[in-house]
């Protein structure tokens, strides 16, 4: 077992044992759902259809409906794309790289993040497959032997490094959360009584026996895939933002993209962590495993993030002035004073200003302050991808096509029909699904939880 | 239990010989270095001996200074496993005050017109006309009159003296409290280390970019990359990150740091492994953006470094031995604890580093009239003695373990 220093803080509170772990984890599944459940699954089903609606709309008349004109020819689509491939990342993050460092934190938040990771993905695939216009069509983007003709792939283009970054890492994401899993769907199993329970949750893991054997290969896995999937946090967005960078647009052509939009993903992704959290640990009843310490970790992660993102915007700002190019100086300009400089303040305000208050411990320690500030944060990286597309693209080089963007109902509509989704597969995915890894759990529970961490500190003395 | 560094007659003298080879080699250079064929004497400026004090002076400098931002970055993350080589990294960041110097020496010598590595330090560049006010001014150069409020003496000069003083205001502090902590113990004085090191990031975490562009961007006036501070900084990281290890290894075989165990090192080893790659990254995002758009005003950055002075194969062997060789022969478990391995592989980045930051400032400053000769590796040498030299001296002062950190406990249990 690990020695831990007395200075750090329990990560499980109370006086838990093994089993009254799984009890706390494994009720909200055979327990009733309470009517706030069903309140809030019944909301985002309304949300989830009315975008189906809008939807169907748009691939029944063409994409025409939308908002986007000759000038403005990327809008919401790719701003909501980038956005929610951006929450994604936290997940990724969490269960790859914080299982690299060894971050013991990341066991009671991990599962959910990860199974964040992959509705978010599913939203951002909407809105790719959909922009294309004939989204029945959308099967010529990947490189398929072609029988209509020469035509193939256009292997220079990012728009098609997005195609294979994005599927890869749904695919590993998948596998990774599902791997996770096994063992808890096991444990699950093992205590239903309703003999569907049984069947379902025996299919579901696989026929997991729980010996060394199998510990042992689902070790191994794990690390494979945290090694897979650690280089796929940088790849995906990092491709994402040469969506903009390898074209010659000013405002978009800038190096620093790559790794600053790494770090701006991270930054929301943890945002949106936050928020479901917060919610999952009070109906839940949670708030012996998802602890303070937790919440100001990850409120730390997002100062860190938000600060990367505030030196980048400052860098941008910094060379398009020093490059001398007219061009960049008029790109930028116009992002903060033009016709759009309201996002722009608001992108500032809600990335990079406001999560500074995070530097006070009160603040940061703070529930309701976090909950509030964790949805300005996604409102604020929202407007980031919309100052990046739609104010850089209605003044372009060519005076003639200036345009303003506007929003139809269908565009928000779409919209706000994936954030119905995304919460109707977590709310179905917190009840059925267990939201806290607790085999992972278990293994820290001698070294972290609060009972043996103060009788080490007695017997030490 | 010795844990008293003892600096030996023999080692010390070899510092003292890297050191006689390189001021050898300086002086040998300021007498030898002469204008290449075809280049007036009046403009040649000595430039490729005052760019090989360059590109030492920064190298060096760099390893001291990430020495520091690793240290701050320990405590910020409240990490135990390293306080086991803690003395260690601590004594690397005790280059950092000398570094320094020599960076600003070398500064200061192109503001007294010396050299001209900075051609943007030229005050005649930015007059539109001659003395007359008719005349226009041959040498006028509109970009970089764009830059003048940047490149503006006094405002150069208070960024520079900023960096160089607060860097070394926080290195110092924390190596006072580091001592501190082990005469007082408790958790106050850790506690209060954590603050400082934070704020130590947020300024570094500017100033290491802005100092990139003001000491080596800078180098090529009219070029500009925002990535370019964080390329600078992985590359200075990991060229942090070898020194460390190489250190810990060596007093590992000297009998030395026996708490230290194979998990410790195999966690540098992982740190080394993550900061090749970061840099990789770095490195190739840059190039691949620029290179894609081919846009003139960025493209002539590696046109210089590819096509025209004969760079193009440093360029890619500097790209294989940073990149290439730790990905291959870090990859595995075992190759990040076996010593024969880590110092293979540090050794050959420690050098790639090096031609990393030659490959940022000789095309821009030498340009075609590039060598790797003797001017070139004795001055290394002695950068590298003068480092050695301050590192071991810095090691032997103080206990190679610390006795009395929260995490000691849980650094010496440190296995898995």
């Amino acid at each position: 077992m690990q020695h831990e220093s007395e200075i750090r803080e329990p990560l499980i509170l109370g006086n838990k044992s093994y089993h009254q772990i799984t009890e706390d984890i494994v009720k909200p599944i055979e327990g009733k759902a309470n009517k706030y459940w069903y309140i809030l699954l019944t909301v985002s089903i309304i949300c989830f259809m009315w975008g189906i609606g809008c939807l169907s709309y748009t691939i029944g008349t063409g994409i025409g409906v939308w908002g986007s004109n000759n000038g403005v020819d990327w809008a919401w689509d790719i701003t909501n794309f980038v956005w929610w491939i951006g929450i994604g990342h936290a997940g990724t993050l969490i269960s790859a790289v914080l299982l690299l460092f060894r971050q013991k934190w990341r066991m009671a938040i991990n599962r959910s993040a990860e199974a964040m990771t992959i509705f978010a993905v599913m939203c951002a695939a909407i809105f790719v497959l959909l922009h294309t216009g004939r989204p029945w069509l959308d099967y010529w983007l990947f490189p398929l032997p072609n029988t209509f003709g020469s035509l193939w792939v256009n292997f220079n283009s990012p728009l098609l490094w997005d195609v294979f970054a994005v599927s890869t890492y749904f695919s590993i994401s998948l596998v990774f959360w599902y791997t996770g899993l096994v063992p808890d769907f096991a444990m699950i199993r093992d205590r239903a009584i309703k003999p569907w329970a049984k069947k379902f949750y025996g299919i579901l893991s696989f026929g997991w026996g729980g010996s060394a054997r199998h510990w042992s290969r689902f070790e191994e896995v794990s690390l494979v895939l945290a090694g897979l999937s650690t280089p796929l946090v940088f790849s995906v967005h990092s491709i994402v933002s040469m969506d903009f960078a390898t074209s010659v647009v000013p405002g978009w052509h800038t190096t620093i993209f790559p790794p600053y939009f790494v770090a701006g993903a991270v930054f929301s992704g943890f945002a949106m962590v936050l928020t479901l959290l917060l919610i999952v640990r009070k109906i839940y009843n949670l708030e012996n495993y998802i602890t303070i310490k937790h919440i100001e970790y990850m409120n730390i992660v997002i100062i860190v993030t938000g600060s990367i993102v505030g030196v980048a915007y400052l860098t941008e700002l910094f060379i398009s002035w020093y490059s001398g190019v007219e061009y960049e100086q008029y790109a930028f300009l116009n992002r903060a004073t033009g016709p759009y400089w309201w996002a722009y303040a608001a992108m500032m305000t809600c990335n990079v200003i406001s999560p500074q208050l995070f530097w006070f411990k009160k603040l940061r320690t703070n529930l309701m302050f976090t909950f509030v500030m964790s949805i300005i944060v996604n409102i604020g990286m929202w407007f980031e991808r919309f100052v990046i597309i739609v104010p850089t693209l209605c003044r372009t080089f060519l005076p003639a096509t200036w345009t303003m963007y506007h929003p139809t109902f269908v565009d928000i509509g779409i919209f706000t029909g994936t954030i119905g989704m995304f919460f109707t597969f977590f709310l179905l995915f917190s009840r059925y699904f267990p939201v806290i890894a607790q085999a992972e759990l278990k293994s820290i529970l001698k070294s972290s939880g609060q009972e043996f961490k103060t009788k080490a500190a007695a017997n030490h003395h | 239990m010795n844990n008293n560094y003892t600096f030996t007659n023999k080692t010390r003298n070899i510092t003292f010989g890297l050191m006689a080879i390189g001021l050898v080699t300086i002086i040998a250079g300021f007498l030898t270095d002469h204008a290449p064929e075809g280049v007036s004497h009046e403009e040649y400026h000595q430039t490729r001996i005052w760019a090989n004090l360059l590109v030492n002076g920064w190298f060096f400098m760099g390893i001291g200074l990430l020495a520091t931002f690793f240290m701050a970055l320990q405590y910020v993350a409240e990490v135990a496993w390293s306080v086991a080589v803690k003395r260690v990294y601590e004594a690397v960041s005790s280059y950092l005050p000398i570094g320094a110097v020599v960076m600003v020496l070398i500064l200061v010598a192109g503001q007294l017109h010396l050299h001209h590595l900075y051609h943007w330090m030229d005050a005649d560049l930015y007059k539109e006309f001659l003395e007359d006010g008719v005349t226009p001014n041959p040498k006028f150069d509109e970009v970089l009159k764009g830059k003048e409020g940047y490149f503006v003496p006094w405002f150069f000069w208070l960024r520079t003296s900023i960096y160089v003083v607060i860097w070394c205001w926080f290195q110092k502090g924390f190596i006072k409290n580091s001592i501190e902590q082990d005469l007082q113990g408790g958790t106050k004085i850790h506690y209060k280390t954590m603050g400082k090191a934070a704020s130590f990031l947020v300024f570094f975490a500017v100033t290491s970019s802005t100092a990139a562009w003001d000491w080596m961007m800078s180098l090529d006036p009219h070029w500009f990359s925002t990535m370019y501070g964080w390329y600078a900084f992985s590359g200075m990281w990991i060229s942090a990150m070898i020194t460390i290890i190489l250190f810990v290894i060596y007093l590992k075989r000297k009998g030395y740091l026996p708490q230290v165990n194979d998990s410790h090192i195999h966690d540098l080893g992982k740190w080394v492994f993550a900061v090749s790659f970061l840099w990789s990254y770095l490195w190739f995002c840059q190039f691949m953006l620029i290179w894609y758009t081919n846009i003139p005003e960025e493209i002539i950055y590696f046109q210089d470094r590819l096509h025209n002075f004969g760079y193009m194969g440093l360029m890619w062997t500097v790209f294989a031995m940073n990149f290439v060789f730790p990905m291959i022969l870090l990859m595995s478990r075992d190759a990040k604890r076996n010593y024969v391995f880590l110092v293979i592989v540090g050794c050959i980045i420690f050098i790639g580093h090096w031609l990393d930051v030659y490959m940022m400032v000789m095309p821009a400053t030498v340009q075609g009239n590039h060598h790797l000769g003797w001017m070139e590796l004795g001055t290394a040498l002695g950068f590298l003695g003068l480092m050695l030299f301050i590192v071991h001296r810095a090691l032997s002062k103080r206990s190679l373990m610390v006795e009395k950190h929260p995490y000691l406990d849980e650094s010496i249990h440190h296995h898995y």
